[in-house]
Protein backbone atom coordinates (compact mmCIF):
# COMPACT_ATOMS: atom_id res chain seq x y z
CA UNK A 1 0.00 0.00 0.00
CA UNK A 2 2.57 2.20 -1.22
CA UNK A 3 0.77 4.69 -2.61
CA UNK A 4 -1.15 5.78 0.58
CA UNK A 5 1.98 7.77 2.36
CA UNK A 6 2.20 10.20 -0.39
CA UNK A 7 -1.91 10.89 -0.40
CA UNK A 8 -1.72 10.95 3.25
CA UNK A 9 1.14 13.47 2.93
CA UNK A 10 -0.26 15.40 0.01
CA UNK A 11 -3.46 15.61 2.55
CA UNK A 12 -2.11 16.86 5.63
CA UNK A 13 0.08 19.44 3.68
CA UNK A 14 -3.05 20.63 1.52
CA UNK A 15 -5.08 20.79 4.83
CA UNK A 16 -2.37 22.58 6.38
CA UNK A 17 -2.51 25.14 4.28
CA UNK A 18 -6.20 25.81 4.54
CA UNK A 19 -5.91 26.53 8.20
CA UNK A 20 -3.68 28.93 7.69
CA UNK A 21 -5.25 30.54 4.67
CA UNK A 22 -8.99 30.03 6.59
CA UNK A 23 -10.12 32.68 9.15
CA UNK A 24 -12.15 35.42 10.04
CA UNK A 25 -9.93 37.98 8.80
CA UNK A 26 -10.73 36.85 5.03
CA UNK A 27 -6.73 37.32 4.55
CA UNK A 28 -6.05 36.72 0.88
CA UNK A 29 -4.06 33.28 -0.31
CA UNK A 30 -0.89 35.34 -1.53
CA UNK A 31 -0.94 38.08 0.62
CA UNK A 32 -1.11 36.14 3.88
CA UNK A 33 1.48 33.27 2.81
CA UNK A 34 4.13 36.43 1.99
CA UNK A 35 3.11 38.18 5.29
CA UNK A 36 3.84 34.75 6.98
CA UNK A 37 7.05 33.89 5.36
CA UNK A 38 8.37 37.58 5.10
CA UNK A 39 6.79 39.34 7.77
CA UNK A 40 6.42 43.25 7.03
CA UNK A 41 5.02 46.32 8.45
CA UNK A 42 1.38 45.90 9.84
CA UNK A 43 -0.88 43.47 11.89
CA UNK A 44 -1.66 41.13 8.81
CA UNK A 45 2.06 39.43 9.85
CA UNK A 46 1.04 39.06 13.55
CA UNK A 47 -2.09 37.46 12.64
CA UNK A 48 -0.50 34.78 10.15
CA UNK A 49 2.31 34.18 12.64
CA UNK A 50 1.17 34.57 15.99
CA UNK A 51 -2.55 33.38 15.57
CA UNK A 52 -3.01 31.36 12.43
CA UNK A 53 0.55 29.12 12.46
CA UNK A 54 0.35 28.12 15.81
CA UNK A 55 -3.35 26.88 15.44
CA UNK A 56 -2.10 25.10 12.16
CA UNK A 57 0.89 23.60 13.98
CA UNK A 58 -1.29 22.23 16.95
CA UNK A 59 -3.21 20.87 14.57
CA UNK A 60 -1.34 18.66 13.00
CA UNK A 61 0.81 17.95 16.23
CA UNK A 62 -1.99 17.21 18.29
CA UNK A 63 -4.34 15.02 15.64
CA UNK A 64 -0.67 12.94 14.63
CA UNK A 65 0.10 12.39 18.28
CA UNK A 66 -3.61 11.22 18.99
CA UNK A 67 -3.70 8.88 15.84
CA UNK A 68 -0.66 7.57 16.81
CA UNK A 69 -1.07 7.05 20.47
CA UNK A 70 -4.52 4.91 19.14
CA UNK A 71 -3.10 2.97 16.77
CA UNK A 72 -0.07 2.02 19.53
CA UNK A 73 -2.38 1.30 22.54
CA UNK A 74 -4.47 -0.77 20.46
CA UNK A 75 -1.22 -2.94 19.27
CA UNK A 76 -0.26 -3.40 22.49
CA UNK A 77 -3.45 -4.32 24.54
CA UNK A 78 -4.42 -6.12 21.13
CA UNK A 79 -7.72 -4.71 21.35
CA UNK A 80 -9.38 -2.27 18.53
CA UNK A 81 -11.25 -0.29 21.47
CA UNK A 82 -8.07 1.52 22.85
CA UNK A 83 -8.01 5.21 22.72
CA UNK A 84 -6.79 7.83 24.90
CA UNK A 85 -9.91 9.87 24.62
CA UNK A 86 -12.27 6.69 25.88
CA UNK A 87 -10.02 4.63 28.04
CA UNK A 88 -9.62 8.01 30.28
CA UNK A 89 -6.13 8.83 29.66
CA UNK A 90 -6.99 12.49 27.95
CA UNK A 91 -8.78 12.45 31.20
CA UNK A 92 -6.36 12.17 33.70
CA UNK A 93 -4.12 14.41 31.33
CA UNK A 94 -6.77 17.16 31.80
CA UNK A 95 -7.18 16.51 35.34
CA UNK A 96 -3.22 17.33 36.35
CA UNK A 97 -3.06 20.62 33.58
CA UNK A 98 -6.51 21.88 35.42
CA UNK A 99 -4.58 20.97 38.78
CA UNK A 100 -1.40 22.60 37.43
CA UNK A 101 -2.89 25.94 36.38
CA UNK A 102 -5.98 26.09 39.69
CA UNK A 103 -3.21 25.28 41.91
CA UNK A 104 -0.71 28.41 40.97
CA UNK A 105 2.25 25.62 40.09
CA UNK A 106 2.01 26.23 36.03
CA UNK A 107 2.61 29.87 37.41
CA UNK A 108 6.28 28.66 38.61
CA UNK A 109 7.24 27.76 35.76
CA UNK A 110 6.22 27.03 32.07
CA UNK A 111 6.84 23.44 31.78
CA UNK A 112 5.19 22.41 35.05
CA UNK A 113 1.63 22.57 33.20
CA UNK A 114 2.60 19.89 30.30
CA UNK A 115 4.45 18.03 33.36
CA UNK A 116 1.57 17.78 35.16
CA UNK A 117 -0.57 16.80 32.32
CA UNK A 118 1.36 13.92 31.41
CA UNK A 119 1.95 12.90 34.51
CA UNK A 120 -2.06 12.25 34.58
CA UNK A 121 -2.21 10.77 31.75
CA UNK A 122 0.94 8.33 32.67
CA UNK A 123 -1.15 7.76 35.57
CA UNK A 124 -4.13 6.71 33.57
CA UNK A 125 -3.00 4.78 31.03
CA UNK A 126 -0.52 2.64 33.77
CA UNK A 127 -4.26 2.28 36.00
CA UNK A 128 -5.41 0.86 32.11
CA UNK A 129 -2.94 -1.37 31.85
CA UNK A 130 -2.84 -2.53 35.36
CA UNK A 131 -6.72 -3.70 35.06
CA UNK A 132 -6.99 -4.24 31.69
CA UNK A 133 -3.44 -5.24 30.31
CA UNK A 134 -2.68 -7.63 27.57
CA UNK A 135 -4.96 -10.60 28.95
CA UNK A 136 -7.85 -8.78 29.82
CA UNK A 137 -10.78 -8.78 27.11
CA UNK A 138 -12.97 -6.02 25.51
CA UNK A 139 -15.36 -5.83 28.47
CA UNK A 140 -12.32 -5.49 31.11
CA UNK A 141 -10.88 -2.47 28.91
CA UNK A 142 -13.89 -1.21 28.40
CA UNK A 143 -14.88 -0.51 31.89
CA UNK A 144 -11.72 0.56 33.40
CA UNK A 145 -11.71 3.25 30.83
CA UNK A 146 -15.36 4.20 31.95
CA UNK A 147 -14.07 4.01 35.30
CA UNK A 148 -10.95 6.15 35.16
CA UNK A 149 -12.71 8.74 32.43
CA UNK A 150 -15.45 9.02 35.19
CA UNK A 151 -13.17 10.01 38.18
CA UNK A 152 -10.99 12.26 35.95
CA UNK A 153 -14.19 13.96 34.84
CA UNK A 154 -15.45 14.32 37.92
CA UNK A 155 -11.74 15.51 39.56
CA UNK A 156 -11.84 17.98 36.99
CA UNK A 157 -15.28 19.54 37.53
CA UNK A 158 -14.47 19.74 41.09
CA UNK A 159 -11.18 21.36 41.06
CA UNK A 160 -12.52 24.27 38.59
CA UNK A 161 -15.73 24.81 40.80
CA UNK A 162 -13.29 25.14 43.78
CA UNK A 163 -11.25 28.01 42.02
CA UNK A 164 -12.28 31.52 43.00
CA UNK A 165 -12.08 32.29 39.41
CA UNK A 166 -15.89 32.64 38.48
CA UNK A 167 -14.87 31.39 34.63
CA UNK A 168 -12.99 28.37 35.68
CA UNK A 169 -15.98 26.42 36.40
CA UNK A 170 -17.63 26.95 32.59
CA UNK A 171 -14.03 25.33 31.61
CA UNK A 172 -15.27 22.06 31.83
CA UNK A 173 -16.40 22.21 28.53
CA UNK A 174 -12.97 23.02 26.93
CA UNK A 175 -11.12 20.25 28.85
CA UNK A 176 -13.78 17.58 27.99
CA UNK A 177 -14.13 18.57 24.48
CA UNK A 178 -10.92 20.57 23.40
CA UNK A 179 -10.17 23.23 21.54
CA UNK A 180 -7.22 25.11 18.91
CA UNK A 181 -9.12 27.98 19.02
CA UNK A 182 -6.54 31.21 20.18
CA UNK A 183 -3.62 29.20 21.03
CA UNK A 184 0.02 30.90 20.94
CA UNK A 185 3.69 29.81 19.97
CA UNK A 186 3.98 30.04 23.44
CA UNK A 187 1.58 26.59 23.73
CA UNK A 188 3.39 25.07 20.74
CA UNK A 189 7.00 25.30 22.48
CA UNK A 190 5.19 23.59 25.53
CA UNK A 191 3.78 20.93 23.68
CA UNK A 192 5.79 19.69 20.68
CA UNK A 193 9.23 19.30 21.63
CA UNK A 194 7.66 16.69 24.72
CA UNK A 195 5.48 15.25 21.76
CA UNK A 196 8.25 14.30 19.63
CA UNK A 197 10.29 12.52 22.14
CA UNK A 198 7.04 10.74 22.34
CA UNK A 199 6.65 9.68 19.61
CA UNK A 200 10.39 8.64 18.62
CA UNK A 201 9.83 6.29 22.06
CA UNK A 202 6.54 4.75 20.25
CA UNK A 203 8.31 4.65 16.71
CA UNK A 204 10.98 2.33 18.10
CA UNK A 205 8.36 0.17 20.16
CA UNK A 206 7.11 -0.61 16.71
CA UNK A 207 9.20 -4.11 16.00
CA UNK A 208 8.16 -5.20 19.18
CA UNK A 209 4.78 -4.16 18.61
CA UNK A 210 4.88 -6.13 15.12
CA UNK A 211 6.16 -8.88 17.63
CA UNK A 212 3.21 -9.03 20.03
CA UNK A 213 0.71 -9.99 16.92
CA UNK A 214 2.34 -13.27 17.20
CA UNK A 215 1.27 -13.67 20.36
CA UNK A 216 3.02 -13.04 23.65
CA UNK A 217 5.21 -16.40 23.88
CA UNK A 218 6.13 -15.87 20.05
CA UNK A 219 7.17 -12.09 21.14
CA UNK A 220 9.41 -13.44 24.18
CA UNK A 221 10.80 -15.57 21.44
CA UNK A 222 11.99 -13.06 19.67
CA UNK A 223 13.41 -11.20 22.51
CA UNK A 224 10.79 -8.22 23.24
CA UNK A 225 11.00 -7.59 26.79
CA UNK A 226 7.62 -7.29 28.09
CA UNK A 227 8.22 -5.38 31.23
CA UNK A 228 10.48 -2.43 29.03
CA UNK A 229 7.74 -2.37 26.31
CA UNK A 230 5.16 -1.19 28.67
CA UNK A 231 7.02 0.87 29.88
CA UNK A 232 8.09 2.27 26.95
CA UNK A 233 4.77 2.80 25.50
CA UNK A 234 3.66 4.08 28.93
CA UNK A 235 6.04 6.65 28.54
CA UNK A 236 5.50 7.53 24.93
CA UNK A 237 1.78 7.82 25.16
CA UNK A 238 2.15 10.26 28.50
CA UNK A 239 5.12 12.12 26.50
CA UNK A 240 2.13 12.55 23.80
CA UNK A 241 -1.45 12.76 25.21
CA UNK A 242 -0.20 14.46 28.17
CA UNK A 243 1.29 17.76 26.47
CA UNK A 244 -1.47 17.40 23.98
CA UNK A 245 -4.49 17.75 26.19
CA UNK A 246 -3.05 20.64 28.51
CA UNK A 247 -3.14 22.99 25.22
CA UNK A 248 -6.11 21.50 23.42
CA UNK A 249 -8.15 19.77 26.14
CA UNK A 250 -8.60 16.19 25.55
CA UNK A 251 -10.35 15.63 22.13
CA UNK A 252 -11.87 12.05 21.84
CA UNK A 253 -12.28 9.44 19.29
CA UNK A 254 -9.34 10.33 17.06
CA UNK A 255 -7.28 7.51 17.76
CA UNK A 256 -10.17 4.90 17.22
CA UNK A 257 -11.36 6.56 13.84
CA UNK A 258 -8.85 6.81 12.05
CA UNK A 259 -6.37 3.00 13.13
CA UNK A 260 -9.75 1.81 11.85
CA UNK A 261 -10.26 3.96 8.36
CA UNK A 262 -6.36 2.50 7.44
CA UNK A 263 -5.81 -0.86 9.22
CA UNK A 264 -7.65 -2.20 5.95
CA UNK A 265 -5.56 -0.29 3.43
CA UNK A 266 -2.37 -0.87 5.61
CA UNK A 267 -3.05 -4.23 7.11
CA UNK A 268 -2.96 -4.74 11.05
CA UNK A 269 1.11 -4.94 10.80
CA UNK A 270 1.77 -1.65 13.78
CA UNK A 271 5.03 -1.02 12.46
CA UNK A 272 2.92 0.18 9.18
CA UNK A 273 0.09 1.05 10.65
CA UNK A 274 1.83 3.64 13.53
CA UNK A 275 3.13 6.07 11.25
CA UNK A 276 -0.27 6.17 8.86
CA UNK A 277 -2.24 6.37 11.80
CA UNK A 278 -0.14 9.45 12.75
CA UNK A 279 -0.73 11.46 8.81
CA UNK A 280 -4.37 10.44 9.43
CA UNK A 281 -4.82 11.75 12.82
CA UNK A 282 -3.32 15.22 11.45
CA UNK A 283 -5.80 14.53 8.84
CA UNK A 284 -9.24 14.48 10.74
CA UNK A 285 -8.18 17.13 13.56
CA UNK A 286 -6.70 19.37 11.07
CA UNK A 287 -10.08 18.83 9.02
CA UNK A 288 -12.07 18.95 12.29
CA UNK A 289 -10.60 22.66 13.16
CA UNK A 290 -11.46 23.83 9.83
CA UNK A 291 -14.87 22.88 10.02
CA UNK A 292 -15.30 24.71 13.64
CA UNK A 293 -14.22 27.74 12.03
CA UNK A 294 -16.79 27.14 8.94
CA UNK A 295 -19.68 26.00 10.90
CA UNK A 296 -20.01 28.82 14.05
CA UNK A 297 -16.65 31.27 13.16
CA UNK A 298 -17.34 33.02 16.36
CA UNK A 299 -18.47 30.69 18.71
CA UNK A 300 -15.56 28.26 19.72
CA UNK A 301 -17.52 25.18 18.59
CA UNK A 302 -15.33 22.08 20.31
CA UNK A 303 -12.97 20.31 18.55
CA UNK A 304 -14.64 17.02 20.70
CA UNK A 305 -17.94 17.41 18.80
CA UNK A 306 -17.38 16.81 15.29
CA UNK A 307 -14.35 13.84 16.46
CA UNK A 308 -17.13 12.49 18.67
CA UNK A 309 -19.97 12.60 16.01
CA UNK A 310 -17.60 10.59 13.13
CA UNK A 311 -16.23 7.98 15.90
CA UNK A 312 -19.19 7.85 18.70
CA UNK A 313 -21.27 5.95 15.65
CA UNK A 314 -17.95 3.61 14.82
CA UNK A 315 -17.54 3.05 18.76
CA UNK A 316 -21.38 1.65 18.41
CA UNK A 317 -20.85 -0.52 15.13
CA UNK A 318 -17.47 -2.14 16.81
CA UNK A 319 -19.31 -3.07 19.86
CA UNK A 320 -22.14 -4.43 17.87
CA UNK A 321 -19.55 -6.53 16.10
CA UNK A 322 -17.81 -7.32 19.27
CA UNK A 323 -21.10 -8.61 20.58
CA UNK A 324 -21.86 -10.49 17.99
CA UNK A 325 -18.42 -12.78 18.81
CA UNK A 326 -17.01 -11.61 15.33
CA UNK A 327 -13.26 -10.13 15.58
CA UNK A 328 -13.02 -6.79 14.84
CA UNK B 1 -42.89 52.32 35.85
CA UNK B 2 -42.24 54.74 37.98
CA UNK B 3 -44.67 56.55 39.67
CA UNK B 4 -44.51 60.30 41.27
CA UNK B 5 -43.98 60.46 44.91
CA UNK B 6 -45.32 63.51 46.10
CA UNK B 7 -42.41 64.89 48.67
CA UNK B 8 -44.46 63.99 51.85
CA UNK B 9 -44.77 60.10 51.52
CA UNK B 10 -40.62 60.10 50.84
CA UNK B 11 -39.83 56.32 52.13
CA UNK B 12 -37.81 56.14 55.34
CA UNK B 13 -36.83 52.49 55.04
CA UNK B 14 -35.24 52.02 51.68
CA UNK B 15 -33.51 48.59 51.11
CA UNK B 16 -31.23 48.74 47.73
CA UNK B 17 -30.50 45.52 45.79
CA UNK B 18 -28.49 46.00 42.76
CA UNK B 19 -24.84 47.36 43.06
CA UNK B 20 -25.78 50.53 40.59
CA UNK B 21 -29.06 51.10 42.60
CA UNK B 22 -27.06 51.19 45.58
CA UNK B 23 -24.10 53.86 44.22
CA UNK B 24 -26.93 56.38 43.25
CA UNK B 25 -29.01 55.29 46.27
CA UNK B 26 -25.98 56.21 48.63
CA UNK B 27 -25.29 59.23 46.42
CA UNK B 28 -29.22 60.61 47.17
CA UNK B 29 -30.30 59.38 50.22
CA UNK B 30 -30.90 61.48 53.18
CA UNK B 31 -29.45 60.28 56.77
CA UNK B 32 -30.70 57.07 57.75
CA UNK B 33 -32.97 56.97 54.86
CA UNK B 34 -31.29 54.00 53.20
CA UNK B 35 -30.85 51.39 55.48
CA UNK B 36 -29.26 48.48 53.05
CA UNK B 37 -27.36 47.91 50.25
CA UNK B 38 -26.30 44.95 48.12
CA UNK B 39 -23.43 42.79 49.28
CA UNK B 40 -21.53 43.50 45.92
CA UNK B 41 -21.17 47.30 47.00
CA UNK B 42 -18.57 46.32 49.77
CA UNK B 43 -17.08 44.96 47.22
CA UNK B 44 -13.26 47.05 46.54
CA UNK B 45 -13.28 44.99 42.80
CA UNK B 46 -16.75 45.91 41.75
CA UNK B 47 -17.67 48.67 43.66
CA UNK B 48 -15.91 52.13 43.28
CA UNK B 49 -17.87 53.33 46.92
CA UNK B 50 -16.83 50.12 48.99
CA UNK B 51 -15.52 52.06 51.68
CA UNK B 52 -19.18 54.05 51.82
CA UNK B 53 -21.31 50.97 51.93
CA UNK B 54 -19.88 49.45 55.10
CA UNK B 55 -21.98 52.01 56.65
CA UNK B 56 -24.95 50.11 55.60
CA UNK B 57 -25.94 46.37 56.37
CA UNK B 58 -25.65 43.95 53.58
CA UNK B 59 -28.24 42.28 51.38
CA UNK B 60 -27.83 39.65 49.25
CA UNK B 61 -30.61 39.74 47.20
CA UNK B 62 -33.34 37.27 48.76
CA UNK B 63 -36.57 37.82 49.87
CA UNK B 64 -36.48 36.43 53.27
CA UNK B 65 -34.00 38.78 54.75
CA UNK B 66 -35.26 42.17 52.79
CA UNK B 67 -38.56 41.51 54.01
CA UNK B 68 -37.17 41.19 57.72
CA UNK B 69 -35.57 44.62 57.58
CA UNK B 70 -39.48 45.84 57.25
CA UNK B 71 -38.52 48.15 53.79
CA UNK B 72 -41.20 50.62 52.26
CA UNK B 73 -39.19 51.25 49.59
CA UNK B 74 -37.32 48.36 48.00
CA UNK B 75 -35.07 49.41 44.65
CA UNK B 76 -33.78 46.49 42.50
CA UNK B 77 -31.69 45.83 39.30
CA UNK B 78 -33.72 44.84 35.91
CA UNK B 79 -31.80 41.14 36.31
CA UNK B 80 -32.60 40.83 39.97
CA UNK B 81 -34.12 37.52 40.23
CA UNK B 82 -38.02 37.33 39.15
CA UNK B 83 -39.44 35.54 42.23
CA UNK B 84 -37.61 37.53 45.13
CA UNK B 85 -39.25 40.69 43.29
CA UNK B 86 -42.94 38.75 42.64
CA UNK B 87 -42.57 37.72 46.15
CA UNK B 88 -41.81 40.91 47.79
CA UNK B 89 -44.70 42.71 46.02
CA UNK B 90 -47.03 40.13 47.30
CA UNK B 91 -45.98 40.86 50.63
CA UNK B 92 -46.73 44.26 50.16
CA UNK B 93 -43.36 46.05 49.41
CA UNK B 94 -42.95 48.44 47.26
CA UNK B 95 -40.66 47.67 44.63
CA UNK B 96 -39.18 49.85 42.17
CA UNK B 97 -36.98 48.24 38.83
CA UNK B 98 -34.25 50.40 36.89
CA UNK B 99 -32.60 49.05 33.89
CA UNK B 100 -29.18 49.32 33.56
CA UNK B 101 -27.95 53.12 32.48
CA UNK B 102 -25.25 52.52 28.98
CA UNK B 103 -25.29 56.33 27.96
CA UNK B 104 -25.12 59.58 29.40
CA UNK B 105 -28.92 60.24 28.64
CA UNK B 106 -29.29 57.03 30.77
CA UNK B 107 -27.53 57.94 33.70
CA UNK B 108 -28.79 61.47 33.69
CA UNK B 109 -32.52 59.90 33.52
CA UNK B 110 -31.63 57.70 36.59
CA UNK B 111 -29.78 60.42 38.42
CA UNK B 112 -33.73 61.99 38.49
CA UNK B 113 -35.03 58.62 38.69
CA UNK B 114 -33.41 57.61 41.85
CA UNK B 115 -34.02 61.34 43.28
CA UNK B 116 -37.70 60.92 42.90
CA UNK B 117 -38.07 57.64 44.15
CA UNK B 118 -36.05 59.00 47.87
CA UNK B 119 -37.91 62.16 47.47
CA UNK B 120 -34.68 63.96 47.41
CA UNK B 121 -35.61 65.57 44.35
CA UNK B 122 -32.91 68.60 45.24
CA UNK B 123 -30.27 66.66 45.89
CA UNK B 124 -30.68 64.77 42.49
CA UNK B 125 -30.54 68.09 40.53
CA UNK B 126 -27.52 69.40 42.56
CA UNK B 127 -25.64 65.94 41.50
CA UNK B 128 -27.08 66.75 38.03
CA UNK B 129 -25.67 70.09 37.66
CA UNK B 130 -22.03 68.71 39.11
CA UNK B 131 -21.83 65.31 36.88
CA UNK B 132 -22.86 68.12 33.57
CA UNK B 133 -20.12 70.14 35.14
CA UNK B 134 -17.49 67.44 35.19
CA UNK B 135 -18.40 66.16 31.73
CA UNK B 136 -17.97 68.98 29.54
CA UNK B 137 -14.79 69.11 31.26
CA UNK B 138 -14.35 65.65 30.44
CA UNK B 139 -15.38 65.60 27.52
CA UNK B 140 -12.50 65.32 24.54
CA UNK B 141 -13.60 66.19 21.14
CA UNK B 142 -9.85 65.29 19.77
CA UNK B 143 -9.37 62.22 18.32
CA UNK B 144 -7.18 60.57 20.92
CA UNK B 145 -6.57 56.48 18.87
CA UNK B 146 -8.21 53.34 18.12
CA UNK B 147 -9.16 51.07 20.96
CA UNK B 148 -9.51 47.71 20.76
CA UNK B 149 -12.12 46.66 24.24
CA UNK B 150 -11.26 42.96 25.08
CA UNK B 151 -12.47 40.84 28.07
CA UNK B 152 -12.19 37.02 28.95
CA UNK B 153 -13.15 34.82 26.14
CA UNK B 154 -12.38 37.05 23.10
CA UNK B 155 -15.80 39.47 24.42
CA UNK B 156 -16.14 43.08 23.55
CA UNK B 157 -17.95 46.13 23.80
CA UNK B 158 -19.85 48.32 20.90
CA UNK B 159 -21.02 51.90 20.90
CA UNK B 160 -24.22 50.83 22.40
CA UNK B 161 -22.34 49.67 25.87
CA UNK B 162 -21.22 51.80 28.97
CA UNK B 163 -17.76 50.76 28.05
CA UNK B 164 -18.51 52.13 24.63
CA UNK B 165 -19.55 55.38 26.14
CA UNK B 166 -16.90 55.86 28.67
CA UNK B 167 -14.31 55.72 25.23
CA UNK B 168 -16.44 57.77 23.22
CA UNK B 169 -16.47 60.63 25.91
CA UNK B 170 -13.08 59.90 26.31
CA UNK B 171 -12.33 60.82 22.65
CA UNK B 172 -11.27 57.19 21.63
CA UNK B 173 -12.82 55.05 18.51
CA UNK B 174 -13.78 52.09 19.89
CA UNK B 175 -12.41 49.55 16.84
CA UNK B 176 -15.65 47.42 17.29
CA UNK B 177 -17.49 50.15 14.77
CA UNK B 178 -15.00 48.50 12.27
CA UNK B 179 -17.03 45.28 12.29
CA UNK B 180 -20.47 47.10 12.78
CA UNK B 181 -20.34 45.42 16.77
CA UNK B 182 -22.34 47.79 18.74
CA UNK B 183 -23.39 45.24 21.39
CA UNK B 184 -21.17 43.08 23.71
CA UNK B 185 -20.57 39.99 21.97
CA UNK B 186 -17.58 38.14 20.44
CA UNK B 187 -14.76 39.28 18.70
CA UNK B 188 -12.48 36.50 17.08
CA UNK B 189 -8.96 37.54 17.83
CA UNK B 190 -7.58 38.05 14.33
CA UNK B 191 -9.76 40.90 13.60
CA UNK B 192 -9.03 42.72 16.68
CA UNK B 193 -5.52 42.31 15.39
CA UNK B 194 -6.59 43.49 12.08
CA UNK B 195 -8.31 46.89 13.27
CA UNK B 196 -4.65 47.78 14.31
CA UNK B 197 -5.71 49.24 17.24
CA UNK B 198 -3.21 51.74 19.10
CA UNK B 199 -4.06 51.11 22.88
CA UNK B 200 -5.78 47.69 24.48
CA UNK B 201 -8.31 47.92 27.41
CA UNK B 202 -8.99 44.76 28.58
CA UNK B 203 -11.11 43.06 31.55
CA UNK B 204 -9.80 43.20 35.37
CA UNK B 205 -8.78 39.33 36.11
CA UNK B 206 -9.86 37.47 38.68
CA UNK B 207 -8.31 35.86 41.35
CA UNK B 208 -7.26 32.12 40.75
CA UNK B 209 -6.78 31.03 37.32
CA UNK B 210 -8.39 30.74 33.97
CA UNK B 211 -8.30 29.62 30.28
CA UNK B 212 -10.91 32.25 29.62
CA UNK B 213 -8.55 35.19 31.10
CA UNK B 214 -5.50 33.64 29.61
CA UNK B 215 -6.65 34.82 26.03
CA UNK B 216 -5.47 38.29 27.56
CA UNK B 217 -1.90 37.29 27.26
CA UNK B 218 -2.17 36.38 23.64
CA UNK B 219 1.58 37.47 22.61
CA UNK B 220 -0.30 38.65 19.27
CA UNK B 221 -2.26 41.23 21.25
CA UNK B 222 1.12 42.63 23.57
CA UNK B 223 2.66 42.75 19.73
CA UNK B 224 -0.10 44.45 17.78
CA UNK B 225 -1.18 47.05 21.31
CA UNK B 226 2.18 47.57 23.40
CA UNK B 227 0.00 49.62 25.34
CA UNK B 228 -2.73 48.41 27.55
CA UNK B 229 -4.92 49.32 30.43
CA UNK B 230 -7.67 47.46 32.51
CA UNK B 231 -11.08 48.44 33.12
CA UNK B 232 -11.62 48.50 36.63
CA UNK B 233 -14.50 49.06 39.30
CA UNK B 234 -15.54 52.58 37.52
CA UNK B 235 -16.66 50.86 34.34
CA UNK B 236 -18.90 48.27 36.34
CA UNK B 237 -22.01 50.42 36.70
CA UNK B 238 -23.70 53.73 35.03
CA UNK B 239 -23.68 55.94 37.81
CA UNK B 240 -21.49 59.40 38.32
CA UNK B 241 -18.34 57.50 38.61
CA UNK B 242 -17.96 56.69 35.10
CA UNK B 243 -16.39 59.96 35.03
CA UNK B 244 -13.34 58.30 37.39
CA UNK B 245 -13.54 55.71 34.48
CA UNK B 246 -13.17 58.59 31.51
CA UNK B 247 -10.78 60.67 33.40
CA UNK B 248 -8.06 57.83 33.98
CA UNK B 249 -8.03 57.68 30.68
CA UNK B 250 -6.80 60.70 29.94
Amino acid sequence: MRPLFPLLIALVAMLFMASLLIGPAGIGALTGLKALILGGEGPLPIVMREIRLPRAILGVAVGAGLGLTGAALQGYLRNPLAEPGLIGVSGMAALGAVIAIQTGLALTAALMLPFAALTGAAVGVGLLMLLAGPRGGSVTLILAGVAISALAGAGTALVLNLSPNPYAANEIVFWLMGSLADRSMVHVMLALPLMVVGAVLIARSARALDALTLGEAAAAALGVSPGRLRIWLVTGVALIVGPATAVAGAVGFVGLVVPHVLRPLVGARPSVLLPASALGGAVLLLAADIAVRLILPERDLKLGVLTAIVGAPLFLHLIWKTRSGGRV
Amino acid sequence: MLIAVPAHAAPTRVVSMNLCTDQLAMMLAAPDQLISVSDLASDPRMSPMYRTALDFAANHGRAEEIYLMRPDLVVAGQFASGPTVTMLRRLGIRVEVMAPADSIADIRDQIGQMGALLGRETAAADLLTRFDARLSRLRDQTDRGRVALYYANGITSGRDTLAGTILAEAGFYNIAGDYGITTTTALPMELLVMADPDRLITGAKWPGQSRSEAVLDHPALAQVAPRSDVTDRDWVCGTPHVLDAIEALK
